[in-house]
């Protein structure tokens, strides 16, 4: 779809925002078409959720300019939370409610009344399944049941733009399977524009049409996964070494030598390279050499790893644990 | 009137929310009972001393006290419903739609009022098995009821806006007591004017508590003197109207924070 064609839902234009002595948001800019998935990807305290919470209405950026569904966050607020559903990354599930009181206060804040509004929940609650539990107190729900009531309440209004902050943090990876599942058949079946922030690669990469990766309240790249993952030349070489102290730096150094592109995990050393078929005797050869057992040797076309570890000179996990 | 609307809906949320918890149910009506019996017996022979003529048995006296103090407390901890809704991010949730931001606040203090009028009820009934006559007849229930209703509310103004300030219940009870008891001491809940030293009995005048337990006592046990006890509830309406000024005040600073 080119860009004539469709409008942008969302546009950001340099947001800053800045909490006491943390800069969250340090020049912000993306373009979310109608009717895409698009993905915050970064770690935690990169600035997702902030982002979220100035397109939702619920903070002000000090400066720079935002429109959610044509109307400008800053100017019509109101006109804005008419047209969006928010699904927080803490959830919003008032947890002594049953779903379906949950859902019935929700559309009475957006004005639904009487049968239209009874049957629009009913219909909800089929949706996300959870139809035989809706009379039940949602404190009795598991994480993923809350989570599938936190969107059919984001849904009640039938809103133009979603936005799922970290829609499966804190889910078993059964429940995120099936949370998966869930948003990628709402995103078909309603025709919705959905914004995604997550800190899952894996996430970003099946849910999301285009990624933009967040680092330190910025974009640092913006593009389909595949384009993304394209975007790098060559290949990503992991060699894990036997031993894990000691001689992890002479192996770093040794890599670093032949391909110039190196970060290591533990007692993994990674590497990028033009041509893994090539590259990896060399190293194998220039580590057996030196000394340093290897245990294991793998190569892969770049995935959104690479891609975030490019752009932002970290590794996505080593990062996500330091932030906060 | 959206305002209105959703300030119903949503304290009809927090009633039923709160009537879904048993335990806070028993306590709800127990405790003001306990109150009333226990200090009753306490102070059998010393709370009314000094007392003017015309005042009936002390636990005439201490009933529209305790309903008083009863609904005093429960204004002082209702923000506790707020700092819960704002852990849950129900709030958040709320104000990401086209909820009333004045609904919000309003239905905190208007939940609290309820919750005092429906223990006031029993307390009242309570206390007509214990020989209270309520001597102002239909008016003085009704006054009864407005005075605990504006002080539960005038004071969860007060608690939902240090809710809303320290959004921890720690710091949020730590100042609610600090508070709250010496108000509770620097009032004649417990013993008659007569006892008080001149500095409380001055101190007193301005104490909204004692607002509330003038009216709510003249209702109950003279059933006169209704002049003075439509100021105090207009002063308490005044004070409901300042704390609720203040706590959506320090609602508007909670949305600048986040």
């Amino acid at each position: 779809m080119s860009r004539l064609e469709a409008m942008d839902a969302i546009v950001a234009e340099d947001l800053h925002k800045r909490y006491k002595t943390v800069q969250a948001l340090d020049g912000v800019s993306f373009a979310v078409r109608e009717g895409e998935v698009f993905g915050l990807l970064g770690p935690n305290g990169a600035g997702k959720s902030t982002t979220v919470r100035v397109l939702t209405t619920l903070t002000r950026p000090d400066s720079g300019r935002a429109t959610v569904a044509g109307e400008d966050v800053a100017a019509h607020p109101d006109r804005v939370r008419n047209k969006i559903g928010y699904v927080a990354q803490d959830s919003g599930v008032d947890w002594d409610a049953t779903g379906r009181e949950n859902l019935l206060l929700q559309g009475r804040i957006h004005r639904m009344t009487g049968q239209p509004l009874h049957a629009r929940v009913a219909e909800l609650l089929e949706l996300v399944g959870l139809a035989d539990a809706a009379d039940r107190v949602a404190r009795t729900y598991s994480g993923g049941m809350k989570r599938r009531l936190d969107i059919a309440i984001g849904l009640v209004h039938k809103p133009q733009v979603l936005f799922l902050d970290e829609p499966t943090t804190g889910l078993d990876p059964e429940a995120r399977t099936a949370m998966w599942v869930e948003v990628e058949r709402l995103a078909k079946d309603l025709n919705l524009t959905i914004l995604l922030t997550t800190h899952y690669l894996e996430e970003a990469d099946r849910l999301a049409e285009r990624v933009a990766i967040v680092s330190k309240g910025k974009i640092v790249v913006e593009g389909t996964p595949e384009e993304l993952k394209r975007g790098l030349e060559g290949e990503s070489v992991s060699v894990e070494l036997q031993e894990t102290n000691g001689r992890v730096a002479d192996a770093e150094r040794i890599v670093a030598g032949i391909s110039g592109s190196v970060h290591i995990e533990g007692n993994v050393v990674r590497a990028r390279v033009p041509n893994g078929a090539q590259a990896i005797p060399v190293i194998l050869g220039a580590l057996d050499d030196a000394g340093i057992e290897v245990a294991a040797v793998t190569t892969a076309r770049p995935s959104l790893d690479d891609v975030y570890l490019h752009y932002t000179g970290r590794a996505f996990a080593t990062e996500d644990e330091a932030g906060g | 009137m959206q305002t209105v609307r959703q300030t119903g809906w949503m304290v009809v949320r927090q009633l039923r929310n709160l009537a879904r918890q048993p335990i806070w149910v028993v306590m709800m009506i127990i405790q003001p009972m306990i109150w009333l019996i226990l200090y009753g017996q306490l102070l059998k022979n010393a709370g009314l001393q000094g007392h003017s003529q015309g005042a009936g048995t002390y636990i005439e006296f201490l009933a529209p006290g305790i309903i008083c103090m009863n609904a005093f407390f429960g204004g002082m901890w209702s923000g506790m419903g707020m700092i819960t809704d704002l852990d849950r991010k129900v709030i958040d949730r709320f104000l990401a739609a086209p909820a009333s931001r004045l609904a919000i606040v309003l239905s905190q203090v208007v939940r609290a009022g309820i919750t005092a009028v429906i223990q006031t009820l029993i307390l009242l009934l309570v206390g007509l098995a214990l020989g209270v006559r309520i001597h102002g007849g239909v008016l003085g229930w009704l006054i009864v009821f407005a005075a605990a209703f504006l002080l539960a509310s005038a004071f969860a103004g007060f608690s939902n806006g240090l809710a809303l300030i320290f959004r921890r219940p720690e710091s949020m009870i730590a100042t609610a007591n600090m508070v709250g008891l010496p108000l509770m001491f620097l009032s004649s809940i417990l013993l008659t004017f007569a006892l008080m030293p001149g500095w409380i009995k001055a101190v007193s005048r301005y104490n909204p508590v004692n607002w509330g337990v003038n009216a709510a006592r003249n209702a109950v046990v003279y059933g006169n003197a209704w002049g003075a006890t439509g100021e105090f509830l207009l002063f308490l309406l005044a004070a409901m109207a300042v704390t609720s000024l203040f706590a959506t005040w320090c609602f508007r600073s909670y949305q600048r924070s986040i």
